[in-house]
């Protein structure tokens, strides 16, 4: 017979598991000595053979940013960053002149894609996914350009679509997330290094699911990509976003900015598995995840789903938001944060309504685990030309253990007396007697405590493509198991 | 099948079970009676495994083995089955995926291979037309907003399917009406065997008039006071609890 202090035990057991993706590629790196100067943004706009209005654009937010003071409004609590210390570009030396196609990929790469599981080869074609995989600041490998492009669709790496695609570029870089939008999206904006592209033509469905894998390799890197999708009129396009990063005692910065745009009609899903290094148990080393994600519903019925799993990271800071700029659109969030060890997140989103009959919805699934601190941030504003706009929030929370923390900061601006703003929030703890029936069957504790997690974020796990949905249930159960590391 | 020696057990420090005794030889039916505050309900947990109470004296052995020293899983994968008075609801997760789960792990325990979910399916088809639930129970969360009589009867299916060799029923018949009593009267009557044995906990006699137990015991401040047949149940229905104690 067990005493009752125990099944407490068995679970703070079970959130103790190790990281999984903590290896290292050794492979010869090409950097620029670290700090950031006007000079070190011509040498990585020159590395990148830019056009000259890329370069004035970086110039301009790398002013900016230089005015901006760190941003110090989340509840977290965060070591000091030396900028001075980082270095904003490291691309692998063999990829210097950029890969012809997979064989001329370094092996040792295309390894460390396989451990991670990510399938380059043939079978992405059953899978039906094509990948545009971001290793440190240059893209790999595009596979499947071909069938998209049969179908008009642009999938590339931005800094190709700078050079093919400069009209696009001006166009919609910076629209959604101007350079001075915050601290560290002025920083993005000055020294990104790489990331993707996305158009999606009138009236095209795009044919596959695309998909990014970022990861993060040399030690003292900052990763600063910058996506942009474009979904034009009637079109439709799902995007799949993954991240790891190996295991190091330093904390590395991570601060991306993802723009979207959908135009009339027209409906981007953008889904994101997130499992960056978290730290060790103590809070050693950690992704320090700072993401500026911002869709703009511009044209009139088009709309914006935001879905994200986030597991990883020694800190995360994002807010996915979209705006809902054209009458009728639609903007959703769903989201599922699991914290442990010392992690800290603070994540959430922002509506902000602005043309009439506009919806947003928010569902939002919090776990806590060992010390960690979990915070859901929400902003709802509904602007004085939202006549008939509606949101509806839902926040739970689920504490595992005694030593973790659960916060929810809703902020409600409403300005439009017919609009209508509801929101629901809960917080309960994984309750021992649900534990005890499911043990009861035979199944085991953790096992137990994982299907109990799965089914809170439910919900939320709906919203993911199939493929998408298994990989961060196992995701959580790993996360939460004490598994091999 | 299961022998209870002395048993004491305690919750938040209070002793519940003072010295119970109680032997269940295979194939047998026993009920318990007793009133509110008897201990019936932490004989059931206790023996199931339940963290929160604390044994504190006494032994239990089940088929041959310390049952006291195992697991809740072990318990339930070595074929004890309690189904519970109040079943707790677990949001999000669907009964077919609960079900496959108990199934499986018992399963790996008997060294069988997992069920997938296509098996599973067929598997509980008859089942739940036995317990007379629809089938879109399967896909809805587990007791998630089931009434009282539906979370009974889902007892009853998971019970079919573990095929337990104890199964120890806690007020299987409280909150139904006739009907389901008969369904429950079904299923037991249904799964008596040479090799399995049941434990009925009860309030009332009207459970015992659908499942005629071989032995009946009356459960009072943590003890059994009298064990006999069925006259045991008739005199208490006249006499009431007081009647029997004094």
């Amino acid at each position: 017979m067990s005493n009752p202090s125990e099944s407490t035990a068995t679970i703070d057991a079970l959130v103790k598991s190790e990281y999984q993706h903590g290896f290292v590629t050794d492979i010869e790196m090409d950097r620029i000595p670290p700090g950031l100067s006007e000079d070190v943004i011509r040498t990585i706009s020159a590395k990148k053979n830019e056009p000259e209005f890329m370069l004035e654009w970086r110039l301009k937010a790398y002013r900016k940013w230089r005015e901006m003071p760190l941003p110090n409004w989340a509840q977290l609590n965060i070591s000091p960053i030396d900028f001075e210390a980082i270095t904003y570009y490291a691309a692998p030396k063999s990829m210097a002149d950029g890969p012809k196609s997979l064989d001329e990929v370094d092996p040792e790469l295309l390894r460390t894609y396989e451990k991670l599981g990510i399938p380059l080869h043939e079978q992405q074609m059953l899978a039906g996914v094509a990948v545009d995989a971001v290793f440190d600041s240059v893209s790999v490998a595009t596979t499947f350009k071909k069938s998209l492009q049969e179908a008009g669709v642009i999938f590339c790496p931005i800094s190709e679509a700078i050079q093919e695609y400069p009209e696009l570029i001006q166009k919609y870089l910076g629209s959604v997330v101007p350079q001075g939008d915050n601290f560290y999206a002025a920083l993005n904006s000055a020294v990104f290094s790489d990331g993707s592209f996305v158009y999606i033509p009138e009236g095209v469905r795009c044919p596959l699911e695309l998909s990014t894998y970022f990861r993060i390799n040399a030690a003292n890197t900052g990763q600063f990509e910058r996506t942009l999708i474009i979904a034009d009129k009637r079109s439709h396009v799902s995007y799949l976003e993954g991240c790891t990063a190996p295991q190091r005692d330093e904390n590395q910065l991570h601060a991306a900015v993802v723009e979207l745009v959908a135009l009339d009609d027209a409906e981007i899903k953008y889904s994101t598995v997130q499992n960056w290094y978290p730290g060790d148990e103590e809070g050693r080393g950690g992704i320090y995840n700072f993401v500026t994600k911002r869709g703009a519903c511009l044209g009139t019925r088009s709309k914006i789903s935001w879905t994200q799993v986030e597991t990883g990271s020694a800190i995360t800071w994002k807010y996915p938001s979209v705006i809902l700029r054209g009458d009728h659109s639609i903007g959703e969030f769903y989201s599922v944060a699991l914290t442990k060890h010392r992690q800290q997140a603070d994540t959430g989103t922002k509506m902000i309504h602005l043309g009439a009959n506009t919806k947003s919805s928010i569902i939002s699934k919090g776990i806590s685990a060992g010390r960690s601190q979990n915070s859901y941030r929400g902003l709802v504003r509904m602007s004085p030309r939202a006549e008939n706009a509606r949101n509806y929030t839902q926040c739970d929370s689920l504490l595992i253990g005694k030593q973790c923390g659960a916060h929810t900061f809703p902020y409600i601006e409403s300005r439009q007396p017919s609009a209508v703003v509801e929101h629901e929030a809960s917080t309960s703890r994984i309750s021992e007697e649900q534990l005890f029936y499911l043990q009861s069957r035979g199944i085991d504790p953790e096992q137990a405590v994982a299907m109990i997690v799965n089914g809170f974020c439910k919900e939320v796990f709906d919203q993911l493509p199939m493929e998408f949905a298994v990989e961060a249930q196992k995701l959580l159960e790993i996360s939460l198991e004490g598994s091999v590391g | 099948m299961l022998k209870i020696e002395n048993l004491r057990a305690a919750i938040e420090g209070k002793e519940i079970l003072q010295g119970l005794d109680l032997n269940i030889r295979p194939g047998e039916v026993h009920a318990i009676m007793g009133p509110n505050g008897s201990g019936k309900s932490t004989l059931t947990r206790v023996l199931s495994g339940d963290p929160r109470y604390e044994v504190t004296g006494g032994q239990v052995e089940f088929l041959g083995r310390n049952l006291l020293e195992q697991e809740p899983e072990q318990r339930a994968r070595g074929g004890l089955f309690l189904s519970y008075q109040y079943p707790v609801a677990i949001p999000g997760v669907s009964n077919i995926q609960f079900l496959k789960a108990a199934v499986n792990a018992q399963r790996e325990a008997q060294n069988l291979p997992p069920m997938d979910a296509l098996q599973m399916l067929e598997r509980t088809r008859d089942g739940i037309k036995q317990v007379n639930l629809d089938e879109s129970f399967l896909q809805r969360p587990v007791n998630e907003g089931f009434s009282g009589g539906e979370k009974k009867r889902n007892e009853l299916l998971q019970m079919l399917l573990l095929q337990p060799h104890l199964c120890v029923l806690d007020e299987a018949d409280s909150g139904l009406d006739i009907d389901a009593l008969k369904v429950v009267g079904e299923v037991v009557n249904g799964m008596r065997a040479a090799n399995r044995s049941f434990l009925l906990i009860t309030h009332y006699r009207r459970l015992l008039d659908h499942i005629t137990p071989d032995h009946v015991h009356i459960l009072t401040a943590g003890k059994i006071v009298a064990s006999g047949g069925m006259e045991l149940a008739e005199q208490l229905e006249r006499s009431g609890y007081r009647g029997l104690a004094a």
